[in-house]
């Protein structure tokens, strides 16, 4: 059981090392990047935007009822703001990318798989990893710190728009309690998270594809499996990084 | 391999996007990064001997409503005091010259907001007026440092402990 975990990381690992090798398609083939990009961002970005929108307006809502007990309903801003950029933000973007964009890789690399093209690409000895997996990863990797930004931006003006608009918290109190607490440092963490989550997400998606069961059912369960795995990894990165952050 | 156009149209707005909110992010939230939107009203200045936790941004109220923001917050090396710049929104334009500004809490972990009151004078503060009678924030700390030292010293002079003053208030 536990050599078993232990080999599937490592060959996890291993294929991480194997198409990072490729990574220069970034430069010798830019269209098909942009092409993945545009699949696991831009495609991505109507859920994201929605569902960051209503993450802020909960957010407004639940703060503001938390912090009115204490009378101090003007740390909603900070609040909101903390709660999106270091937590909310990008956990929630990194499930929702893994249910919208890591299940379609999944199955379109699994696909190929069941449909031997990826076999085909190989016996034209073009390398499968660098024309079909390095793009897909790298946009994903790409995609995702700009996803979780617009699902920040978004579910800020959710927050204000309830706690500001609805609830009648004053707005100068709103922002500038926002301006004086968040530190550059809770950004960056933000953005550190979003990025180690968009590489495991999408190399999770691009492994469970490329190592599908060449089947129908076998497809159908390594989609299952990008979903769970990626969640749940990360939720564990998650607190890895919160530990490590607040531990400085 | 034909370049399509609104991939590459899609892709760029949605990359432009995610740089613009990252610019957000990282210019407007925390506090150094700067400030968008146009000022209105008048200017009034103010100098604390200490603002404590006061902010650029932060309400001005009179009786409990807000009037305008703090604009800005500085140091006046001459004489040790900080000017604080009053934005008040130009329909209260009857504020009588001689009014009081203090540095309020709003509730227990709330913000700093200036708080006006209205003195007697007949005439109005204009733009570039100056308010002479303020009062500083109230530091909790030393607040707290007075009520103990108070305390101590009673205890000593009278030679009893505060339990005794309190028992027969129990009875």
């Amino acid at each position: 059981m536990i050599g078993d975990t232990l080999s599937r990381i490592g060959r996890v690992g291993i294929f991480l090392v194997r198409v990072l090798r490729h990574a220069g398609v970034v430069f010798t083939e830019p269209r098909a990047v942009v092409h993945q990009i545009y699949n696991a961002g831009a495609r991505s970005l109507v859920i994201i935007m929605l569902c960051g929108l209503f993450v802020g307006m909960v957010l407004g809502l639940q703060g503001y009822d938390l912090l009115q007990r204490f009378g101090s309903e003007d740390a909603l801003g900070v609040a909101a703001a903390l709660g999106l950029l270091k937590e909310l933000g990008p956990v929630v973007t990194a499930l929702l990318f893994a249910g919208r964009a890591g299940t379609s890789l999944t199955s379109e690399i699994g696909l190929m798989r069941a449909t031997d093209q990826l076999t085909a690409m190989e016996i034209m000895a073009v390398d499968p990893l660098r024309k079909v997996v390095a793009p897909r990863l790298i946009g994903g990797i790409i995609a995702m710190p700009l996803l979780v930004a617009v699902f920040n931006v978004i579910g800020l003006f959710g927050a204000q728009l309830i706690g500001v608009q609805v609830m009648g918290v004053d707005t100068g109190a709103f922002w500038s309690q926002m301006q004086g607490a968040v530190e550059l440092d809770d950004v960056n963490e933000g953005i550190v998270k979003s990025f180690c989550f968009g590489v495991a997400c999408s190399l999770v998606a691009v492994y469970e594809g490329y190592h599908a069961q060449p089947t129908a059912a076998g497809v159908g369960l390594a989609t299952t499996r990008t979903v769970v795995i990626s969640s749940v990894l990360t939720l564990l990165i998650d607190y890895i990084l919160t530990a490590a952050f607040l531990g400085r | 391999m034909k370049p399509n156009r609104s991939l590459e149209i899609g892709t760029g707005l949605f990359v432009l996007l995610g740089f613009a909110a990252l610019a957000f992010l990282t210019t407007q939230l925390p506090g150094s990064g700067m400030r968008l939107g146009a000022a209105q009203g008048y200017k009034v200045l103010a100098k604390f001997d200490n603002v404590g936790d006061l902010k650029a941004g932060s309400p001005v109220s009179m009786s409990g409503v807000r009037i305008g923001r703090v604009e800005a917050i500085a140091f006046d090396a001459t004489d040790y005091r900080a000017e604080v710049t009053l934005r008040i929104e130009p329909q209260f334009d009857k504020i009588p010259d001689d009014s009081d500004a203090s540095i309020q809490t709003a509730g227990l972990l709330g913000g700093k907001y200036v708080g006006i009151g209205a003195g007697g004078s007949e005439t109005f503060l204009a733009d570039g007026g100056r308010i002479e009678f303020t009062q500083s924030a109230i530091v909790l700390e030393s607040l707290v440092n007075k009520f103990f030292a108070n305390f101590a010293d009673k205890g000593s002079s009278t030679g009893t402990a505060p339990a005794s003053d309190a028992a027969p208030t129990k009875e």
